[in-house]
């Protein structure tokens, strides 16, 4: 099955090669490679010189406090959007696979907001949190609940926590309703015939079988709600009230872009590089699994 | 155990009617065989029976109780589907103790129940193993053993033999025979294989585009098709069918080929379709002249395909015991007691007055 293609000489396959391997340099080894050698120096305030301190940066961070604090509710956020996104795209799908009429349209509705910019997704829900001029703000401070997410820190994660979930329903509504589509119906016919009713059969048959679309996603979801968010968060908080809704990407941004402490910065980066590394071996041993199976 | 009951059952898909009217009665622990060509809506009845498709109209009583509005769960049958859907996350043990976990068996009681299931159809060594590390023949035993396992009304069978090999097909025809036979369990077969059809049913009903074409048991189906829909779906090689007009006052059939057979007993109508079986005619008469296209010999027999008088539309078959050298033309006999006139309209068997 394995086509090979041989080819004369060395030129044309170098050529063929180089525009994605000078792609793949420029954009990713390189800032790689920077941000290691970053972080293993430190810069005075000014900029004026740079000293090597080896693994200091890296000491610094994990007995920083805040740094550890913003660990732990990136690790938080990760969860909180995961599951609500995967829990709410699942019941969605599980509605929109039953035979019910016009659940075409259904189907393409729930897969717009996926198309949405972080920042748009983000300014929409302005629209409706915001205390002073958003529907639902004002309607809980109308109604005697102190709603202010620029205050309240909790209030500020529950918000961050919903933009970034609903703009991730989507996706996850996509993969859950294939998966539920690619479990044969004479399993549950059969189920249905051995006795088993609505919620027992879901628990028993089919979610079972949506587990490896459920492992799926869940990577997906963690390493979107790691990473992607930013620009929802941003735009919604800037991270704060105080460091309320700062995860580990924002934390790099203002310390790097906003502080100029490249050192931690990088440290930080370099950190959240390997976070990746390992998400990713996770995901391609899980993979590679799949196809023997 | 339970009697079956199909009152005036009828399906419609929007504006396509797939079963127009059904009516069966089966005693407690009869097999009926429900055979037909595809998309003759043999599985819909079958559906129907199990719940997981709702009826137009009409009315299913098991054992008395009308279950016409009940769920599939409520209905205590168990079916056998084609591609065995076996639940993969689940061993065998846990696939054949499902059901019996759903009606809170004691846990004692599902380990003997699996046990005994699982002795009966061979299945001991496999009771750790998942769907996938099974062959299809021992996928096959897991779905039944989880159809009987739990002591069912009614079994239902949805061509459960066509995913198989054929020697594996007959082994397990043979298997599915004995144990209907000795758990004595009502059973709906549905298959389209005739050979399936004929050795496993008490009775068989006949669907042709979603009307009962014959019901009646197997040899009954063989000797005195209904119409010639059912004469030509049963037996093997497929029957032969000459137009012709009854001639003589109704004991001899004038082909429209020329010769004219004589028939036993008097019958009567005008166009008629003459149906003999290909083993139903003999080398060496003087009914019929054959001219000979293709010789198939099988070992034990011969298969002669041919025109009778050379005429393109009437061309038959005719199987001959051991071997036979082949000519261009032969002279064929045909057994007039073995003969069956149709009406040419209405494809209706016609018998011979009297009988």
């Amino acid at each position: 099955m394995d086509r090979r293609t041989i080819f004369n000489g060395r030129l044309l396959p170098v050529a063929l090669l180089l525009p994605q391997l000078l792609l793949t340099f420029f954009f990713f080894y390189w800032p790689a490679g920077q941000a290691v050698w970053s972080s293993l120096i430190t810069q005075d305030a000014f900029g004026q010189g740079s000293v090597f301190v080896g693994l200091d940066n890296f000491v610094d961070l994990f007995t920083d406090p805040l740094y550890v604090a913003s660990i732990v509710r990136t690790v938080f956020f990760c969860l909180a959007v995961s599951v609500a996104a995967m829990g709410i795209a699942l019941v969605l799908a599980v509605f929109a696979d039953r035979s019910i009429a016009g659940r075409g349209i259904y189907r393409t509705l729930l897969i717009w907001p996926y198309a949405i910019a972080p920042a748009m997704s983000a300014v929409l829900f302005l629209f409706v949190l915001n205390p002073r001029v958003g529907l639902l703000g004002r309607w809980l401070n109308d109604h005697g609940i102190a709603w202010d997410y620029t205050l309240n820190g909790t209030q500020a994660m529950l918000m961050v926590i919903s933009a970034s979930a609903w703009k991730q329903v989507s996706y996850n509504f996509i993969f859950f309703l294939a998966g539920l589509q690619s479990i044969p119906r004479a399993v549950t016919e059969a189920a249905r015939m051995d006795g088993a009713k609505g919620w027992h059969r879901f628990r028993t048959i089919t979610f079972p079988l949506l587990a490896p679309t459920t492992f799926f996603l869940l990577v997906v979801n963690v390493v979107y709600a790691a990473f992607d968010t930013f620009g929802t968060i941003f735009a919604l908080t800037q991270g704060g009230p105080g460091q309320d809704t700062e995860t580990l990407v924002l934390k790099v941004f203002r310390d790097g872009v906003i502080n100029q402490d490249i050192g931690s910065s990088s440290a930080q980066s370099v950190v959240l590089m390997f976070g990746v590394i390992a998400i990713t071996a996770v995901q391609f041993r899980f993979m590679g699994r799949k196809t023997v199976s | 155990m339970a009697t079956l009951e199909l009152q005036g059952l009828r399906k419609s898909f929007a504006a396509t009617q797939v079963l127009r009217q059904i009516d069966i009665a089966l005693a407690d622990g009869e097999m009926l065989v429900i055979v037909g060509a595809s998309g003759c809506g043999k599985s819909t009845l079958l559906r129907l029976v199990a719940g997981l498709e709702t009826p137009t109209a009409g009315r299913i009583t098991i054992g008395g109780r009308d279950v016409t509005g009940l769920d599939p769960s409520e209905r205590d049958i168990a079916m056998v589907f084609q591609n065995y859907a076996l639940y993969p996350h689940m061993s065998v043990f846990d696939n054949m103790a499902y059901g019996l976990r759903i009606r809170g068996l004691s846990r004692g009681d599902i380990t003997r129940k699996v046990e005994d299931a699982a002795a009966l159809l061979g299945l001991e060594a496999l009771l750790s193993r998942k769907p996938r590390q099974l062959s299809g023949g021992q996928r096959q035993r897991v779905a039944m053993g989880r159809a009987i396992v739990r002591d069912p009304k009614l079994f239902l069978f949805d061509e459960p033999l066509s995913n198989l090999d054929a020697k594996l097909r007959v082994q397990m025809r043979a298997e599915i025979r004995r144990l209907q036979r000795r758990l004595g369990v009502t059973s709906l077969y549905v298959t389209h294989d005739q050979v399936e059809a004929m050795t496993l049913g008490d009775r068989l009903l006949i669907l042709h585009e979603g009307t009962p074409a014959q019901l009646a048991t197997p040899m009954e189906v063989f000797e005195r098709p209904a119409d010639t829909y059912v004469a030509g779906f049963v037996g093997s090689p497929t029957m032969n069918f000459l137009p012709g007009r009854l001639a003589r006052d109704g004991t001899a059939v004038q082909l429209d080929a020329g010769p004219l057979i004589p028939l036993q007993g008097r019958r009567s109508g005008d166009a008629v379709t003459l149906g003999i079986r290909p083993e139903h005619l003999t080398l060496g008469g003087s009914d019929l002249t054959l001219t000979v296209d293709l010789v198939e010999p099988l070992g034990s027999e011969t298969l002669l395909h041919g025109r009778v008088a050379g005429r393109e539309a009437d061309a038959i078959t005719v199987k001959v015991a051991g071997a036979v050298t082949a000519t261009e033309t032969v002279t064929v006999g045909v057994q007039a007691d073995q003969a069956h006139v149709f009406d040419a309209g209405t494809g209706k068997r016609i018998d011979p007055l009297g009988q």
